[in-house]
């Protein structure tokens, strides 16, 4: 058979499977219901994946060195001395301009705010930094009210912040211990992970907690992003300090690891199993379609049609119901979640995390994508039977 | 009417008969539904039981600003004399790490005797209890560590902290396996605990300075009041302290995770409407089909009511079928995995109460996805009925 | 099974039916199907309903056994009211005195005989073991007790008709009212199918009321109505 007979074929018996829709239109709306269900919850999981991700990318670049102790894998546990931060600030890669070395020595500690969601309290980092701390985030911009003045028991807090917890409203004052401090101003920062901090002086910070002349990190603005390499030849090998330096991405996607390493875990296990669930029911849907056409297929096959064209036309009405599902799921999930901010706990600093849901358009493919297969699983096996249908028996039931 | 239901049961399953292939497909689905409650019911329950087996009876003070800060280890003679305290000992994040930086594991510096008396959970050879107190420079350590470092008792190793440094200025804190503990009733054991005069002597910074102390209190009931007076004690000193039970903190750390329990209920309740839709499709087509013979069994003597009866005799049948099979599978899956499981996520099976409520799910789902048919059914009239191929 | 056979006694009608007239809407229009009928059927008769197409003996059939209700006009089986049972009621009665026998035969195909030939049974409160006792003997009387196990797409066509018959049989009704029960079949099943009615009437007193177009089926019948139309055309032994 020519090409072009075999293409006519499958035009007149999907025509024909196509003007057949309408008549089965309870059993097609299950079978796209039952994908667009699995693509809707497998595109919110990521979704909720890649708002953290974009939350701790965001915060992470190259050309920006952490420096912390030595084997410290978080801020929290990190200690360094004066003098190792003299020495840190001064290594060969770091970026200097006429104030000196752009390096913010930065204090992190861990205190608690009421969620506004459910009102009981959560963790939130209170970092003090250096006054050259603004120039290391991106995007640093006061939003409402104004900076804190050095020396004084100011806090800002980050827009993230803001949304989520309470007591935090401008011009309020908020206790931790026995320390009061006045909310003087909300700051974004590019969207990064800074904005689900609250920042104070460090030199303040210092006295209140009694942290002597310490800092825990130093954050250091690099020469160029190739230039960590050097930086952390230079400071890991020196004798002087005992320091581990990372690259803000690199430091950041470890902080992640875990998080997407749970969304992707659990994603992919209910993406499996709903996806199971979803091909049962378009086994369900393609079969009856087919049975429904018994008639009118051994009609075909008598008259001289293919087995080819007819499986080809019960996967493409299988492959476009669940192509429809895979569109109807990812556009709800689009239309209602993306952009909806939420926060949970980040392992790595163990402390909230704000983020946004980020319903990106790879994401609507890779939904899309599952949803095909899906369809193309569950017409598979009823195309078989189509074409292998004996022809007398459905002849028999006209 | 109901001693006699037994007797149609061969007819409601030769019904399923009918179409093979359909009413395997509907079950498969369902299946798949409470497979996906059954273990969502168990992550739930897991995160709860983290909660339940924390012990009430126990209390945590730390730093009142951030648990960050440290306190003064004087606190624990003054904090021991309230009345009601049981067994106190201070315990500091030592921020432990083994070989590589990676490997970081949880470690506190402890009164050893205090200790045991605090956790009497753990299970410990009487013995390697002795060694432990015995051996400043001895560790406990719990089985999954042991388990994943190949430490066996006797071995010294050697731990670098993140934190402290040593005032002889070496970065190795070497310390001996005295004993390896287990949690038989389900509990944390990813830890050491090493002695806190050993961590004491040694440290560089912090002299004189606790992470913060785990009492037990004589009587539960008494846990409040203590904790208050606790504070009471210290208030508007330099480290004021906040007591709360470890309990309280633990459930406060489940709740930052989120609110989990919505995300699953929203999830499991996603599947199960498109189950709903699947198994009111097929039993829609299949009273469809039917038509004739429902008419003959109403020629019969099968009153409406009867046959309204078969048909959601016949949908619930198949939402059970799927719905006690899922579950069961997933009770099966809990119990492979729990195990691999534990350290994340202790107690990680399905509870009794969710197969009670899947049991209601069952029989309310089915009644819901055959109604409409059902009803048809019911009202079909007889002449119109056989009148049908 | 009752005995004893009784002969067709016309002074004792079972079934006294008094200008029936029944008829059905059809979009706008009203068409009346019979037309103020008048009949008594004698206890143990065997009756042969005959006529063309649309003259309504199916519908008289089916009023007879109380599956569609009269317009107007009264329905006496055995003394009692059909027309005026509710809906509940004559569920109840048509279970425990008629029995059916369709042309399609009208088994259902996911049961095996056994089982079809119980479902009626299912609806009494007898146990387990009573049902399939009576099973049995109505299985023996048609011949099949072999084929019991076996479902209906294993069986002939004329071996379908025969469960027909041993489920109609089975609750030991008061009437046997069947629909072109030969239609379907050969001429050799046919008669076999005609034999067993016969046999029933004959040897059990079984009152049949048989509707057919076939006169080789009307023969076997001790008395043949014609209808036309609506109404009562002729009559003949």
């Amino acid at each position: 058979m020519t090409i072009a007979a075999a293409f006519n074929q499958f035009v007149t018996v999907t025509g024909m499977n196509l003007r057949n829709l309408p008549s089965r239109l309870g059993t097609s709306l299950v079978a796209v219901v039952g994908i667009g269900g699995v693509v809707a919850v497998l595109v919110s999981l990521l979704s909720m994946g890649e708002g953290f991700r974009a939350a701790l990318d965001l915060s992470g670049r190259e050309d920006v060195a952490m420096i912390l102790r030595g084997g410290s894998a978080d801020e929290l546990s990190s200690s360094i001395t004066r003098e190792e931060f003299n020495v840190v600030a001064l290594a060969p890669g770091i970026a200097r301009d006429a104030r000196g070395p752009i390096v913010s020595g930065e204090l992190y500690t861990i205190v608690d705010l009421p969620m506004r969601s459910t009102g009981t309290a959560a963790n939130v980092p209170f970092r003090g930094v250096g006054d050259r701390a603004m120039e290391l985030r991106p995007g640093f911009r006061i939003v409402a009210g104004r900076m804190f003045l050095r020396g004084r028991d100011e806090v800002i807090v980050g827009r993230g912040v803001f949304a989520q917890f309470g007591n935090v409203d401008l011009g309020r004052e908020v206790k931790w211990g026995s320390q009061t401090w006045r909310v003087v101003g909300v700051f974004e920062a590019g969207g990064s992970v800074s904005e689900s901090e609250v920042w104070t002086d460090a030199v303040v910070l210092r006295g209140v907690y009694r942290r002597g002349n310490t800092v825990q990190i130093v954050r250091a603005q690099l020469e160029s992003a190739g230039a960590i390499a050097r930086v952390k030849a230079n400071l890991e090998h020196d004798p002087r300090v005992n320091v581990t330096v990372r690259s803000e991405r690199a430091f950041y996607a470890d902080q992640s690891r875990i998080l997407l390493a749970l969304i992707k875990y659990v994603g992919t296990t209910l993406a499996v199993l709903m996806g199971v669930g979803a091909v049962f029911a378009a086994l369900n849907t393609m079969y009856s379609a087919v049975s429904s056409r018994t008639r009118e297929i051994a009609t075909l096959r008598a008259l001289g049609f293919g087995a080819a064209p007819v499986v080809t036309s019960v996967l493409l009405e299988a492959a476009m119901l669940g192509l429809l599902g895979g569109v109807i799921g990812g556009l709800l999930v689009y239309l209602v979640l993306n952009g909806y901010q939420a926060s949970t706990l980040n392992w790595g600093s163990f402390s909230q995390l704000t983020f946004a849901f980020t319903v990106t358009p790879q994401l609507l493919v890779t939904g899309l994508g599952y949803s095909l297969i899906l369809g193309l699983v569950g017409g598979l096996l009823p195309g078989l039977r189509a074409a292998r249908m004996p022809v007398t028996a459905g002849l028999r039931e006209l | 009417m109901m001693t006699g239901v037994g007797k149609y049961l061969p007819l409601l399953a030769s019904s399923l008969r009918r179409k093979r292939l359909r009413t395997f497909f509907t079950i498969a689905s369902i299946v798949v539904a409470f497979l996906l409650f059954g273990l969502a019911e168990s992550m739930r329950f897991a995160l709860r039981s983290g909660v339940e087996v924390a012990g009430a009876d126990r209390l945590l003070t730390m730093h009142k600003v951030s648990f960050t800060q440290l306190l003064p280890a004087s606190y624990e003679t003054r904090i021991k004399a309230v009345d009601g305290v049981a067994a106190i000992t201070p315990q500091t994040w030592f921020g432990a790490w083994f070989q590589d930086e990676r490997n970081q594991v949880p470690t506190f510096p402890t009164k050893p005797e205090a200790f045991l008396r605090i956790y009497p959970e753990i299970s410990v050879p009487e013995a390697e209890q002795q060694a432990w107190i015995a051996d400043r420079g001895g560790i406990l350590v719990g089985r999954s560590i042991a388990d994943l470092f190949g430490w066996q008792v006797g071995d010294t190793v050697p731990l670098k902290s993140a934190i402290w440094r040593r005032e002889d200025g070496s970065d190795s804190w070497d310390v001996t396996v005295r004993g390896i503990f287990d949690v038989p009733h389900g509990g944390d054991t990813r830890q050491i605990l090493m002695h806190q005069d050993y961590f004491e002597e040694a440290k560089q910074q912090a002299k004189g300075l606790i992470g913060w102390y785990v009492i037990r209190v004589d009587d539960v009931d008494h846990a409040q009041s203590i904790a208050r007076q606790i504070d009471a004690m210290f208030a508007n000193s330099p480290a004021e302290t906040k007591t709360s039970s470890e309990r309280a903190m633990a459930q406060s750390f489940v709740n930052q995770i989120g609110n989990i329990g919505a995300i699953l209920s929203a999830i499991v309740g996603a599947v199960f409407f498109t189950m709903l839709l699947v198994t009111a499709n097929t039993m829609a087509q299949s009273v469809r089909e039917r038509t004739n013979e429902l008419g003959v069994l109403k020629t019969l003597g099968f009153s409406n009511r009867g046959v309204l009866g078969l048909v959601l005799g016949e949908s619930v049948l198949v939402t059970t079928l799927g719905g006690f099979t899922g579950m069961l599978l997933a009770w099966w899956l809990g119990i492979q995995f729990e195990p691999v499981l534990d350290q994340y996520l202790p107690g990680f099976r399905v509870p009794g109460s969710a197969f009670a409520q899947a049991f209601g799910i069952m029989a309310s789902l089915g009644v819901i996805a055959g109604a409409v048919p059902a009803w048809q059914a019911m009202r079909l009239r007889i002449v119109d009925a056989l009148r049908q191929e | 099974m009752s005995a004893p056979p009784a002969a067709a006694d016309a002074s004792r009608p079972i079934v006294r039916i008094r200008d029936l007239v029944k008829e059905y809407r059809r979009g706008a229009e009203v068409v009346r199907v019979l037309d103020g009928l008048s009949l008594d059927i004698a206890q143990a008769d065997f009756v042969a309903l005959m006529g063309p197409s649309g003259s309504g003996k199916s519908t008289l059939l089916n009023l007879i056994g109380g599956l569609d209700r009269p317009t107007s006009g009264s329905l006496e089986v055995e003394g009692l009211r059909v027309d005026q049972l509710t809906d509940a009621s004559l569920t109840r009665w048509r279970a425990d005195h008629v029995g059916f026998i369709f042309q399609m035969y009208n088994l259902l195909p996911v049961l095996t005989a056994e089982r079809n030939v119980e479902l009626p049974l299912l609806l009494t409160n007898l146990g387990r073991e009573q049902r399939m006792r009576r099973v049995a003997a109505a299985l023996a009387l048609v011949d099949l007790t072999h084929r019991a196990k076996h479902r209906p797409r294993e069986l002939s066509g004329g071996q379908e008709q025969r469960v027909g018959i041993a489920r109609a049989i089975v609750t030991d009704p008061t009437l046997l009212l069947c629909d072109e029960p030969t239609g379907d079949l050969d001429r050799k099943s046919g008669d076999e199918v005609l034999t067993l009615l016969e046999a029933l009437n004959d040897e059990y007193g079984k009152t049949i009321i048989m509707v057919t177009h076939d006169p080789h089926a009307a023969e076997r019948a001790h008395r043949v109505i014609h209808l036309d139309k609506g109404l009562l055309s002729e009559e003949h032994r």
